[in-house]
């Protein structure tokens, strides 16, 4: 945003393209900066998915780029791996928080930028070096590791003799999300110290847009939870290269090797682990809660429904989040009585999201509803965030949670409500605010198409993951070819595939209309929704210091539709009572 | 683009949307009263109360899932733009409370309702007299140990485990309790009576998982780990590892046989000659 | 914060080119001056507050470890405190003195005490860091090492991981001594350092009793 010598916030970008594009301080570069760091994430993790998927429906088939032509056991689980791990950091916790947040929280609380831009053009370049040192992992003497994205010890401690990508491919993993957590405190603490201090005046707290809400608190659980994981990996780095014992045992006999360390507990690297975890996942989804409620209130021409009591449960889950890391490790060995405190917990916390969910019905209950893709995305988030969650409910009770844990049952329940659900959100946010960042506006029938496939398509992908759960699938699992009962679920395996295949298809209209419309969209006005917010009040293209020297005077809550007597059906926030026209 | 006058998009997306919310609600309903796949029936008592609970749950949630998934479809359908005005409304505080309760009692109380279920798994032993066999999760087979006719488990030691020459284990060659114990690859028990076993693990976290018995626990290197149940229906059931260990996750398969207290009486015997033999 | 002569006195390099940027109203300043940007000073106190609620995160798991290893692990053998260490929080504790001191009289505009004290702080920071040097010297003369025993690798880790914190702090304390500030104020400069100061210094105790009392 700046050079050395001219001060932070006048009006003129810097001159010279690698200040400009590549190490810009500008927080709407670098949200850019993030959002494709999270594309290239997420087409990487989609092939990954596909590759899966053809592996599992038919097992020999050949697939370009393995050895052999197949799948191997190993390459399976190195894929499942890499899946996870780029999906749930890469993507799931930038886009929404970093990518989406940087652009736009800066601007709806009528601030010229972030409060710490140099720090914020930082945790950029961290996050990029960290991504690069993740899929190194892939090009090393072993590959990739095989433990999963969550890495249990002692199989993630022990080092290469507990299987191939467990050498070096483990380490760089640990080295990589050790970096990532770097990245994302220094992002947290920008987020934070920028909706504290720099809000404009007149917009108190509870005139912040929900998408504000949404992430401070993101980043205030970002701010507690990354340090733990750091924490983690330093310690499973020095157990794998400095003989430590923090979560190997004693007399661990491994590929026939009896291992030296003593008296670690791999039960440490699970507490440790979900203590980051748990709150990892509403880091995944509230910033989406929070550009739902958003969308919905625009395309309904109504206040969201209920905005204290939307602000109270955004809150209550992020305090509860740190409180429910338990139900991750029911049969862990962990005492029983520890697991019926995080089962209550836990069905406490499912309570606000319920909450949400009632008022998200409630902002559509007499409303106007336009059907834009935005908002057709907004509203299929509603749904799979209902299903996702009730499954929830089940996973949530120890009893019910021992038969169903490690099956396909979580992976279904944990794809709808993040690698689904939360994805509609950040489509969502795609689809309404294409136009302010980039002048042009995406193509409304490619929206569509897009939807209405995506749509159908990850419900025929991940509810028939529940009936696999039931039957009692294990997660993780290369092959089926040994266990017996597994036989019949072929069928299912197959109809998930090419589920999954038709989706990842139609993502191809998503990538073209973001992509070709930046430059040849039809020409965006200031404000194509018609929106309350800040955003909405600045020009297209957004000045480099967002208003132009002219910071605005907040008067009224983020969502004024349709008030009484008004003459539009829009009130912005900036607008001064007197100025507001009169029906 | 939104603008005030009505609108000149179609019903079509309203209605095609309610039609699709509906589809995807009757067909989770088909599948899930209909059992296409489902759990096997649970051969234990506590089983029962698993599945007891897991009723109950389904019920609660289903009702909650079919009218969510209802509401929206409706409002979707009943409040497209064809011209009326939005109602303005910040929202509704009695509203708010009542379904916060409700949610929050309902939740809740399965929570409670599911610890009895989860009590009769993990708080307590079991009866004195409980046939214990010893279950060893190992990159990737299972071993289990039973204590031979002197009752006792001989001493484990990882220096001695040698699975080349038949100690998988590491039994101590020095300790007189373990030459009685036989260790098998495949899970041998009696029917109708209170069976404990002792969960352990050589090398990483596996996972023992019996379907059937309702049974899943993790077993975790450096820790000894007892679940008791008791079988009431002769069969094979398979065992598979439910936590992931490695390579050969996928294949770490072991059976488990539930005889007739002659038959499994018959068994141990001829497993205790063969021990004695291949002692001298 | 201050608002006397002498404080602008401090303030070395003044905005380039460009003339007074547009100010940036949010809420009510206190009068104190924005340096050259439109970015309010209090951010920057915002800004510590927040960064060490995550120090203390990362710090807190590493404690949390600590007390669970210890409790589980069969093998846990006390290792003998360096004796140094009881002069290094001495240290420590003085260089939180010394480091007030500078701040009453940066306050009080006297800018020749103010350099001398705060100074004085930033070797007290180095002599402290190389008493954690000769405290590791010591854990191994008592064979101690990293992996010799759990109890033994968290002295090294917490000791490890709080020294590089402290780093930090006396880059920090270098910083301002050099006298040059680019967007921070001398007043927001001097006040965040020493609240990251006091917070190493503090860090520093709970770890010492944690690892004293816990070993």
């Amino acid at each position: 945003m700046s050079s050395h010598a001219s001060p932070v916030h006048h009006s003129e970008a810097p001159k010279g393209w690698i200040r400009h594009y590549i190490f810009s301080l500008d927080h709407k570069i670098i949200g850019t900066q993030y959002i494709l760091l999270g594309l290239s994430a997420v087409t990487i993790g989609v092939i990954l998915s596909v590759i899966m998927r053809i592996h599992l429906a038919w097992p020999n088939v050949h697939i370009w780029g393995f050895a052999n032509g197949v799948v191997s056991p190993e390459d399976y689980l190195r894929v499942i791996t890499m899946h996870g791990t780029l999906m749930v950091f890469f993507v799931l916790t930038t886009v929404p928080q970093s990518g989406f947040g940087n652009y736009f929280l800066p601007i709806q609380i009528g601030a010229p930028d972030m409060a710490f831009p140099t720090l914020n053009m930082l945790s950029f370049w961290l996050t990029f070096v960290s991504m690069l040192v993740l899929l190194s992992s892939a090009f090393v003497p072993g590959g990739s590791p095989i433990s999963g994205w969550t890495a249990y010890a002692p199989l993630s401690a022990v080092g290469e003799i507990a299987g191939p990508g467990q050498g070096l491919g483990q380490t760089l993993w640990a080295v990589s999300i050790a970096l990532f957590c770097g990245a994302s405190l220094m992002s947290a603490i920008n987020f934070l110290g920028t909706t504290i201090d720099l809000r404009a005046k007149g917009l108190s707290l509870m005139r912040m847009p929900l998408t504000v809400w949404g992430w401070f608190i993101t980043a205030s659980l970002a701010l507690l939870a990354f340090g733990v994981l750091l924490a983690a990996c330093i310690l499973l780095l020095l157990d794998r290269l400095a003989m430590t014992s923090f979560f190997i045992p004693g007399g661990e006999m491994v590929s026939g090797v009896l291992l030296k360390h003593a008296g670690g507990s791999p039960l440490l690297w699970q507490h440790l682990f979900w203590f980051f975890g748990h709150p990892e996942v509403y880091i995944a989804i509230l910033p989406a809660m929070g550009i739902i409620s958003h969308v919905l209130s625009t395309f309904s021409r109504k206040p969201v429904f209920g905005y204290k009591a939307m602000v109270y449960s955004l809150s209550a889950i992020g305090f509860l989040s740190f409180m429910v890391w338990g139900h991750h490790m029911f049969i862990s060995g962990m005492n029983p009585y520890s697991a019926l405190t995080f089962s209550i917990l836990t069905l406490v916390i499912g309570v606000p999201s319920a909450i949400k969910t009632f008022n998200w019905l409630g902002t559509l209950w007499g409303a106007r509803i336009h059907f834009t893709a935005a908002m057709l995305f907004a509203i299929g988030f509603v749904s799979l965030f209902v299903t996702g969650g009730l499954s929830g409910i089940f996973l949530a009770q120890p009893a019910l949670d021992l038969y169903l844990h490690d099956t396909y049952y979580v992976i279904g329940h944990f794809h709808l409500i993040m690698g689904v659900a939360a994805i509609f959100a950040m489509f969502a946010a795609t689809y309404y605010w294409f136009p302010k960042m980039f002048g042009h506006m995406m193509n409304e029938t490619l929206g569509k198409i897009h939807f209405w496939m995506t749509f159908v398509g990850v419900y025929c992908i991940f509810m028939p993951m529940h009936y696999l759960g039931y039957a009692g699938d294990p997660r993780r699992y290369a092959l089926t070819d040994s266990v017996h009962y597994l036989a019949r679920l072929q069928p299912v395996y197959v109809f998930i595939s090419i589920a999954a295949f038709v989706t990842a298809a139609a993502q191809l209209f998503f990538y073209f209309n973001f992509f070709w419309n930046i430059k040849h969209g039809k020409k965006a006005e200031r404000n194509p929704w018609r929106a309350t917010t800040l955003e909405w009040q600045v020009s297209t293209p957004v000045p480099h210091d967002n208003f132009a020297g002219h910071y605005p005077t907040v008067y009224r809550g983020p969502y004024e539709y349709s008030v009484p007597g008004a003459a539009e059906d829009f009130t912005p926030q900036d607008v001064a009572p007197e100025q507001v026209a009169k029906a | 683009m939104v603008s005030r006058k009505s609108s000149a998009g179609s019903s079509a997306p309203a209605v095609l949307l309610s039609i699709v919310i509906l589809i995807l609600v009757g067909s989770t309903l088909y599948f899930h009263i209909a059992k296409t796949w489902w759990f096997p029936a649970a051969i234990t008592p506590v089983g029962s109360q698993i599945d007891q609970q897991f009723f109950v749950t389904f019920i609660l949630t289903g009702i909650v899932f079919v009218l969510a998934q209802l509401a929206l479809a409706w409002m979707v359908f009943r409040y497209r733009d064809h011209g009326q005005k939005a109602r303005f409304v910040r929202g509704n505080h009695t509203l708010e409370v009542v379904w916060t309760t409700a949610t929050l009692v309902i939740f809740v109380g399965l929570g409670v309702m599911a610890a009895h279920a989860w009590g009769e798994v993990h708080f307590g032993g079991p009866q004195p007299g409980a046939l214990q066999v010893e279950v060893t999760g190992v990159q990737f087979v299972w071993n289990f140990r039973y204590p031979g006719p002197d009752g006792k488990f001989g001493r484990i030691d990882p220096k001695d485990i040698d699975a080349s020459t038949g100690n998988p284990l590491g039994l101590d060659p020095n300790d007189p309790a373990g030459k009685d114990d036989i260790v098998t690859g495949d899970l041998y028990l009696p029917v109708g009576r209170e069976i404990e076993l002792m969960l352990r693990s050589q090398d990483v976290i596996h996972s023992f998982f019996v379907r059937e018995l309702r049974v899943k626990q993790d077993t975790v290197p450096g820790l000894v780990i007892p679940v008791h149940f008791t079988v009431t229906k002769i069969g094979d059931y398979e065992i598979t590892c439910n936590q992931l260990c490695g390579l050969g996750h996928y294949h770490m398969h072991a059976m488990l046989h539930v005889l007739s207290d002659a038959d499994f009486q018959q068994w141990e015997q001829k497993q205790e000659a063969q021990n004695a033999q291949a002692g001298q | 914060m201050p608002h006397t002569s002498t404080t602008e006195e401090l303030e070395i390099i003044e905005a380039g080119g460009g003339g007074k940027p547009p100010s940036f109203p949010g809420r009510d300043d206190d009068g104190s001056p924005s340096g050259r940007s439109g970015i309010p000073q209090r951010v920057y106190v915002t800004g510590i507050a927040i960064g060490m609620g995550a120090i203390l995160m990362f710090f807190m798991a590493f404690a949390s470890a600590f007390i669970v290893r210890k409790g589980v692990g069969s093998d846990w053998q006390a290792f003998p405190m360096p004796r140094i260490l009881w002069l290094n929080t001495l240290i420590l504790l003085a260089s939180s003195v010394t480091i007030v001191r500078a701040r009453h009289f940066f306050a009080r505009g006297d800018r020749e005490s103010f350099r001398h004290w705060w100074t004085v702080t930033t070797i007290l920071g180095f002599l402290f860091l190389a008493g954690q040097l000769i405290a590791w010297r010591q854990m191994v003369i008592s064979g101690f090492y990293l992996a010799t025993n759990a109890s033994g690798s968290f002295f090294y880790v917490l000791t490890a991981a709080h020294g590089l914190h402290l780093l930090g702090g006396i880059v920090a304390l270098l910083y301002v001594g050099r006298g040059k500030l680019r967007r921070l104020t001398f007043a927001t400069a001097t006040e965040i350092t020493s609240v990251y100061w006091h917070f190493m210094d503090g860090l520093w105790v709970f770890l010492f009793l944690l690892l004293l009392l816990g070993r």
